[in-house]
């Protein structure tokens, strides 16, 4: 080859992608990574919402008999738990995958294999903890496993290890992946990308790991505690032995509000892309919405309190917990001020992605408004444990992260698999979704208030709650037939969605700037950026041809990321089933995998 | 090969399993920091079952928390040997240090063994189970850093463990510098801080 051969019109260094079953098994593409997660993670959403409708059939009228009170701890318990660990927190990790290397003009995450890992993990926490229901023992003691409900004496079953086992499954490939991810953005980002230049999704994304790296020991440690008490006799939550209950309330919110933002900066991460490009205008104040997500974690890590204003920590605890939940609500306002200020004066585009967005700001609001009321301690002491709270997190989880993710898919459809999604449906999809979870969840704010409790499975009709169940069952079945309007879109756009070319939706980042479907090796060459926004600005980042001018290497794949899984899924079942012998086993087959992982060839 | 030179391209000019593995070390401060704060807040509310001021000995404890010590002292040698590409310097140090961390361990094995002897098992108490589960998961990162120097050291018969390998051994350092750092705030406050509970 000589020196004059570099003309970017060739087609000679073109790389194909491998083809067939065992590349997607082997596969450590950060791209087929993420649309693994989003697959997977939208199974296990399509079951926590079967869940959910359950829960709903059964409360649709006082007094009825559809599922049992065992069978209906199942179902809420495995609802929340789905809906937290295997649905919202992979589907942002599918965007995590498919798109922060895009955006900040990487070749691939910094770990590539440590990211397959990753995903197998997570598979098969999700299958270990719905395994459960195979054998009849579903967890039934709520999302959050309060002591003592989990000890061996109350819960002789299996239902807490499927549990406490499975969330620690799950607990690892967060973790990998927060390092791995942490380090990618560091690290990788392309020339000229300064940290202020970075798309507000890549940074809200870099924040959440940096939560994620930091409170999963915490309930890594608190699962220990639960496991070595049910499976050695310890005596951690034991009250009989002079332990206090509080222990795991403290440690488990200690983890548990700060994944709330873990839920929710992701989805405030995608929105805040899609206000801009859907508004022909830049964010408005990004480096305040970067601050202020910043601030959202750091305060994150000191409101736990606020789910225990119940148990009695007395006044200065209180007192602290409230002020400080407050606190937390001004950098969430200033987000949402911002996002207004960007459809200011746009040239607004309602399309589906918009609608979404738009959409989360409003239930966001409506969301954080109860969440704000909790914040006091005499009006959460009427409220907690009833079905106000209920509407609060749904207001949030669903109206905020669910919507925010949803708008995500529409946003990165074309990108991801180079086809538009149908618009007719996916504005279907968008207003019956508003109109189901409103009628779903607006009602439980007014049932909660009139004392209707949580988590029981049937009410009395004196209660003169039945239209509300009612009202709230139907608009639960609503969002059902909405979702089924999405996965019909999904199915048609295969074969009749119109071809998206770089950038349909006129984006401002980085991954516009490439084919669609993107190709395996990403970017032909590195790209040099000279803005926030590279491809709304003159010259904003240097030319990236359609072939590349030069060889690119692309990493062959890896099956040890899977069989490594597979021997931590081997430990974890030799703890569920109190053998010794698969225990040891997994052990020993983790650490040969790990050793040969180290050890193989792996260019990336 | 240019694209070697754009595969080792980084933002902060760093090695980026550094960064990586930096952010896992912060990661276990959390770790062993909730075990730590457990293990305080429990302390001196066992209502069975021998105290640690009955069991724990500061004495032969100081020794191995020397030994651990020194072990550090050993790997800071081991890593030198390997940058300046000196195997022999490298592989006895290496070695050297995995054997002061197979020291450490038999000093806990022995501790371990002797307290159950005492009548103090992880399900006699409070303190029994916050104790051994700290420790212990101190005494499996040792473990954990005994087996990965083993590793490095057949590397390094196999002719493998060049200068080239430098940040390899680096990081495997960090992670055995870290578990000795945890010893010693576990030393303070376990061993040599006692306090409540019939004292």
């Amino acid at each position: 080859m000589t020196a004059t051969d570099t003309t970017v019109t060739t087609h000679e260094y073109e790389v194909e992608a491998p083809h067939g079953i065992w590349s997607w098994i082997t596969t450590t593409d950060h791209k087929r990574i993420g649309i693994m997660y989003g697959v997977s993670a939208f199974i296990f959403f399509l079951m926590g919402g079967l869940e959910a409708l359950l829960i709903r059939a059964q409360l649709a009228q006082a007094d009825n008999t559809l599922v049992s009170a065992e069978t209906f701890n199942q179902l809420f318990t495995m609802h929340g738990t789905t809906m937290v660990f295997l649905a919202i927190m992979p589907l942002s990790a599918a965007f995590f995958n498919f798109i922060i290397p895009l955006q900040i003009g990487a070749r691939d995450v910094a770990f590539p294999r440590l990211n397959a890992f990753s995903f197998w993990v997570f598979l098969l926490g999700g299958l270990f903890l719905n395994a459960s229901f195979l054998v009849g023992s579903a967890p039934d003691g709520g999302w959050f496993g309060y002591a003592n409900l989990s000890s061996m004496q109350y819960s002789p079953g299996r239902h807490f290890d499927f549990w406490a086992l499975g969330l620690q499954i799950l607990g690892i490939a967060s973790l990998a992946a927060g390092f791995n991810f942490i380090a990618t953005i560091i690290n990788m980002r392309a020339p000229g990308m300064k940290l202020m230049r970075m798309p507000i999704f890549t940074w809200m994304s870099f924040v959440t790991q940096l939560i994620v790296v930091t409170v999963f020991p915490v309930i890594t440690v608190a699962l220990v505690f639960l496991t070595f008490d049910r499976l050695f006799g310890t005596t951690f939550y034991s009250v009989a032995a002079g332990g206090d209950l509080l222990l795991w309330q403290h440690l488990f919110w200690l983890f548990g509000h700060p994944e709330v933002y873990i839920l929710i900066l992701p989805t405030m991460g995608i929105i805040s892309e899609v206000l801009p490009t859907f508004s022909r205008k830049p964010l408005f104040g990004y480096p305040v919405v970067v601050y202020s997500g910043a601030l959202i974690a750091i305060i994150g890590w000191g409101v736990w309190g606020h789910h225990m204003f119940a148990v009695g920590m007395g006044a200065l605890a209180d007192s602290y917990f409230s002020a400080a939940t407050m606190l937390i609500a001004i950098p969430t306002g200033v987000k949402i001020f911002n996002w207004i200020a960007t459809m200011w004066g746009g040239q607004i585009r309602f399309h589906t992605p918009m609608l979404f967005a738009i959409g989360f700001v409003a239930m966001f609001i409506i969301g954080g408004m109860s969440g704000v009321m909790h914040a006091s301690p005499p009006t959460d002491l009427q409220q907690t444990d009833t079905y106000f709270v209920v509407a609060h997190i749904h207001y949030v989880l669903f109206g905020g992260a669910i919507l925010g993710l949803f708008a995500g898919m529409y946003y990165w459809w074309p990108k991801i698999f180079g086809r538009m999604l149908s618009e007719p449906l996916g504005k279907l999809h968008f207003w019956l979704t508003m109109i189901g979870m409103n009628l779903a969840f607006f009602p439980m704010h007014i049932i909660g208030l009139f004392g209707m409790p949580r988590r029981i499975y049937t009410y009395s009709p004196d209660l003169g709650l039945e239209t509300l169940n009612l009202v709230s069952t139907v608009g639960a079945m609503i969002i059902g037939v909405a979702t089924l309007v999405f996965v019909f879109n999904v199915f048609r756009t295969r074969r009749r969605g119109q071809p998206a070319g770089k950038n349909p939706w006129g984006g401002a980042t980085l991954e516009w700037a490439i084919s669609s479907p993107p190709p395996v090796y990403n970017f032909t060459v590195l790209p040099e950026v000279r803005s926030l926004t590279p491809l709304w600005t003159d010259n904003g980042v240097s030319e990236i041809p359609d072939h590349p001018p030069a060889p690119i290497h692309v990493p062959g794949g890896s099956y040890w990321p899977l069989l490594t899984a597979i021997g931590v899924l081997i430990l974890f079942l030799g703890a569920l089933t109190r053998i010794v012998w698969p225990a040891a086993l997994g052990v020993a087959w983790t650490m040969f995998c790990v050793f040969k992982w180290a050890y193989e060839p792996f260019e990336v | 090969m240019s694209e070697a030179v754009a595969a080792h391209y980084t933002s902060t000019g760093l090695d980026t399993r550094k960064i990586a593995f930096w952010t896992f070390i912060g990661s276990e401060t959390l770790l062993f920091g909730t075990l730590i704060t457990t293990y305080l807040l429990y302390e001196g509310r066992s209502v069975a079952g021998p105290t640690q001021h009955d069991i724990l000995n500061i004495p032969l404890t100081s020794v191995s928390t020397f030994v651990l010590l020194m072990s550090s002292l050993a790997m800071v040698l081991g890593l030198a040997g390997v940058s300046e590409g000196n195997v022999k310097k490298a592989r006895i140090w290496l070695a050297m240090t995995a054997l002061l961390g197979l020291v450490f361990l038999g000093f806990q094995a022995y501790e371990f063994t002797h307290f159950v002897q005492e009548g103090l098992t992880i399900t006699t108490s409070l303190f029994g189970s916050t104790f051994f589960t700290l420790t212990g998961c101190h005494g499996l990162h040792v473990a954990v850093g005994v087996i990965w120097l083993s590793t490095l050291l057949v590397q390094s018969f196999r002719g493998n463990l060049g200068s080239d390998k430098t940040t390899t051994v680096e990081i495997a350092g960090l992670y055995w510098h870290f578990v000795d750092v945890v010893w010693i705030v576990i030393f303070t406050l376990v061993y040599l801080i006692q306090r409540g509970g019939g004292a």
